[in-house]
């Protein structure tokens, strides 16, 4: 069971790994996005701390989610997708292993960037580490989420724009918690536990939930 | 009679809630009957369209999923 | 007595069914509104509640309170009969998901709409980020995401299976959102909207907004079983009691 895992998560990252500018697209994507920002509401120093979580969170949903389109399409171009289902192997794990390869790839690269742009925002450093722990926490869980809708639009024309319809509305708890977690470390640190065991309670949640239903979805769009 | 219309002079508000509900409502109700009728006209044009075919080359347009399914 | 009730899963036994008990929905729903409009405008007073009285603008809960009802309700029986296509394979069960809808886009949307116009007298402003209709906004983007799923997709059973799982992803995702929205702040959750508690509402207001309320669910019925007969007659235009039913329409 573990080596099915670990072939498609080593199959997925080596592919990856020689198509390195996929990754960096992600990864622009979300600096230039939250780069941006400051342009547009002004550079006050006090206003910028207090709308950085939020824009950082934001950025980081447009950035998982942009990339979320090509989670299934190559493999659905070549055809391995559908030899993926006929291996007699649990789906739920296959996709449980894309999906963990594609947040390495996209999601941990915006968790280690992260520090980067919480100071072109002025985030005091225990917000940047809070930050960052919530961004590792939260990522996946947008990741596996996210995998529900890319399997339902596989295919489809102008599948990224729908794809964003479907699943931003189903992103907003780990918004709420994962921004409100780097607010409230600005005022009081030991206040910031419960948005961790939500975080996690949702990691533990979705991580279940999730492969299965996006194997569901797979099943029926390659039916 | 003015007084019940003015509602203490929130008029704007009552009846812009109620009448963008029934508004609403109303055409919702006239799109489904225009609906209703297109696709009457739509699938009896296309059941003349094969009446003639069938009688000649059997009943093969009974079932089956050939067709326009929206 | 049992009765077999996959033998009105048949689109062609339902068809009649539905066409029969629309006249009826309609009517039921055309006078409960009614007596709920006259009962709220004429047999209430014209302001609420003592030292701060909200004035006659709080007459927009008789349409708010049974939309935002109706918006809740219809997501339930769009995921309910989503779940059932997907574990019983029954196609009128996704023809009814489908149906229900935009009906319940509708509703969402009137929610909002008079939400707004109550929000401005008595909170002052048209739009505020209350859990309620931020939670009634989320609803809303829900139906647009299973209405765009669904017309996205050419192949009819992909379209219905992949939107139904949607819907139940949705459904499954609502009491997240919903507590997200209303406790943004976990350690304390606050909202601007009035703790509903039936009982706390004077009897008078109460009658006619349920009252309301039902006919708002009678309508929902006629609207979706109309809907539901186009859809059934374009899916099965190939259909042999297609042709007989068209036959007779068009005499009639």
């Amino acid at each position: 069971m573990l080596k099915v895992f670990y072939c498609v998560l080593s199959r997925d990252i080596t592919l990856a790994l020689r198509r390195r500018t996929d990754v960096l697209t992600t990864l622009f994507f979300f600096i230039i996005v939250v780069s941006l920002f400051p342009l547009g509401v002004g550079s006050e120093r006090e206003q910028l701390r207090m709308l950085g979580p939020g824009v950082v969170w934001v950025a980081a949903l447009l950035a998982s989610m942009l990339a979320l389109e090509r989670l299934f399409a190559a493999d659905y171009d070549d055809g391995t997708l559908e030899q993926l289902l006929l291996t007699g192997q649990p789906l739920a794990l296959l996709v449980l292993g894309k999906v963990v390869a594609h947040w390495l790839l996209t999601g941990l690269p915006l968790v280690l960037i992260a520090p980067l742009v919480a100071m072109q925002y002025h985030l005091s450093s225990t917000a940047i580490w809070v930050m960052m722990a919530a961004l590792a926490i939260g990522t996946p869980v947008l990741s596996l989420i996210g995998a529900i809708g890319a399997a339902l639009t596989l295919g489809l024309r102008g599948g990224g724009i729908l794809l964003s319809l479907l699943i931003l509305p189903l992103y907003v708890p780990v918004l709420v918690y994962g921004a409100g977690a780097v607010s409230v470390s600005a005022i009081e640190i030991a206040d910031t536990q419960p948005y961790f065991y939500l975080l996690t309670a949702f990691l533990m949640g979705s991580s279940l939930l999730a492969p299965l239903a996006a194997a569901a979805a797979l099943r029926i769009s390659l039916e | 009679m003015m007084e019940f219309f003015s509602q203490g002079g929130y008029a704007g508000y009552v009846w812009g809630a109620f009448g963008m509900t029934f508004g609403l409502l109303l055409i919702e109700v006239l799109q489904l009957r225009s609906s209703r009728k297109t696709t009457l006209t739509r699938i009896s044009r296309l059941l003349r369209l094969r009446a003639p075919r069938q009688a000649g080359a059997g009943p093969s347009m009974q079932r089956g999923t050939s067709g326009p399914t929206t | 007595m049992t009765i077999n009730w996959f033998k009105f899963a048949s689109p062609a036994a339902f068809y009649p069914i539905a066409g029969r008990l629309i006249p009826w929905f309609g009517r039921v729903a055309l006078a409960l509104v009614l007596i709920g409009l006259f009962w709220g405008f004429f047999l209430t007073a014209d302001q609420l509640g003592g030292s701060n009285p909200q004035k006659e603008y709080y007459r927009i809960i008789y349409v708010h309170v049974p939309a935002a009802w109706m918006s809740m309700w219809l997501y339930l029986v769009l995921a309910g009969w989503s779940a059932i296509g997907l574990v019983f394979n029954t196609r009128l069960s996704f023809m009814m998901a489908k149906a229900v809808a935009p009906t319940g886009a509708i509703f969402t949307f009137l929610a909002l709409w008079t939400g707004a116009l109550w929000g401005r007298p008595s909170w002052g402003t048209y739009w505020d980020w209350d859990p309620r209709l931020t939670s009634e906004l989320l609803l809303f983007f829900l139906y647009i995401g299973y209405i765009a799923l669904h017309s996205a997709i050419d192949d009819t059973r992909r379209a219905d299976r992949a939107a139904a799982l949607l819907a139940i992803v949705g459904l499954v995702m609502v009491p997240v959102i919903f507590l997200s929205i209303n406790c943004p702040d976990p350690n304390q959750c606050a909202a601007l909207h009035q703790r509903s508690d039936p009982g706390s509402i004077h009897l008078s207001i109460l009658i006619p907004m349920l009252t309301m309320t039902l006919g708002l669910w009678s309508y929902s019925f006629a609207a979706v079983f109309a809907r539901l007969r186009t859809i059934i007659l374009t899916r099965e235009a190939d259909h042999a009691w297609v042709s007989d039913v068209i036959a007779k329409e068009a005499t009639a």
